[in-house]
């Protein structure tokens, strides 16, 4: 396959992540506008960052007239996740292409774009991830613009049905390989349960979303190197 | 607001870039570490697991489509339908039951 066929695979991929970030940064947008950025501001916010957790947080701190110092703090704590991801991306990049695709591939780095990118079999082309991110962003800036524009342009129905497409692209993601694979499938359980219990349980419940991810990623993960280590190229069966 | 909207706007994406980038440049090599491989190896799982559940049960208008959606969900994703028709169907089943409930 060549570069085109690399991209236009992950334009193709990419659709559901761009309906689903549109329903998340309409939602956004509504809400930026609520606290009293311009929509320039918004979505430029969005069009620099693509991170939802953390773009919601930085309405609050820039309403209380938070410190620099303090918002750089916050972000940082806040994506830490993309960390995480980041080096379990890292791996999968084919070592053979040049190095400033790195540069490029960085900014793409989403929850969502990871999910779609990461079980790719085999080795990640920069092109399927280009494509994903040429598809996705552009709905995450355009949701962030109708949301602050107008918060009705689309019906309620619509965007609430629309909220759940990246909830829907993960189990997608996550489900086929853990079927026949028990220790996969026991680790998807045992996470899905723990996170349940981190959310009702009182004050672990008051801990942030991408805190929460960051102890049970390493927690269970860990765990399971530590117990089922994986021998050799399972991934690029 | 005292401070300057588009100072906070470039930190912010400063910030997130740089956590972005970094293990793309820091660990290029292929690392060796059976653990840590088995360790990333498990990673996207166990971070989407937690991301989508029980979020997904209070992304919609209720928590009847939310189940809804995610049952869908999970039957198409385990009889292997590809991403798009997964994520379609269950928007599909939200606006639903939405007309319903």
């Amino acid at each position: 396959m060549n570069n085109l066929t690399y991209w236009k695979n992950g334009l193709k991929d990419g659709i559901p992540i761009a309906l689903g970030y549109f329903a998340v940064s309409f939602s956004f947008g509504i809400l930026a506008g609520n606290y009293g950025l311009s929509p320039f501001q918004a979505v430029f916010m969005s069009a620099t960052n693509y991170t939802s957790a953390g773009q919601f947080a930085a309405l609050g701190l820039i309403a209380n007239s938070a410190g620099y110092i303090e918002m750089a703090v916050a972000q940082s704590i806040i994506n830490l996740r993309y960390f995480l991801m980041s080096c379990s991306l890292s791996q999968k990049i084919d070592t053979d292409k040049a190095f400033f695709h790195r540069f490029l591939l960085a900014a793409g780095i989403t929850d969502e774009i990871f999910a779609v990118s990461v079980c790719k079999k085999g080795r990640l082309h920069p092109f399927y991830n280009y494509g994903l991110m040429n598809m996705a962003m552009p709905g995450w800036a355009l949701g962030t613009l109708a949301g602050i524009v107008s918060g009705s342009i689309l019906p309620e129905r619509i965007v609430s049905a629309l909220s759940i497409a990246l909830y829907a692209m993960f189990i997608a993601v996550i489900i086929p390989p853990a079927k026949g694979d028990r220790i996969l499938a026991g680790i998807i359980l045992l996470s899905i349960l723990v996170s349940l219990l981190f959310a009702y349980i009182p004050v672990i419940n008051k801990i942030s979303l991408g805190f929460k991810i960051i102890i049970l990623t390493i927690l269970i993960a860990g765990g399971a190197a530590f117990l089922f280590p994986v021998s050799g190229d399972r991934d690029e069966e | 607001m005292r401070n300057n909207v588009y100072v906070y706007i470039l930190i912010m994406a400063a910030v997130t870039y740089l956590i972005r980038l970094a293990p793309l440049i820091l660990f290029r090599k292929e690392i060796k570490s059976i653990y840590i491989k088995s360790f990333l190896y498990y990673v996207p799982y166990v971070t989407l697991a937690v991301m989508t559940f029980p979020a997904i049960l209070s992304a919609t208008e209720n928590i009847w489509s939310g189940l809804t959606g995610f049952i869908v969900s999970l039957i198409l994703a385990y009889r292997g339908q590809s991403l798009f028709r997964v994520a379609m169907l269950a928007c599909l089943s939200v606006f639903l039951v939405e007309l319903i409930i």
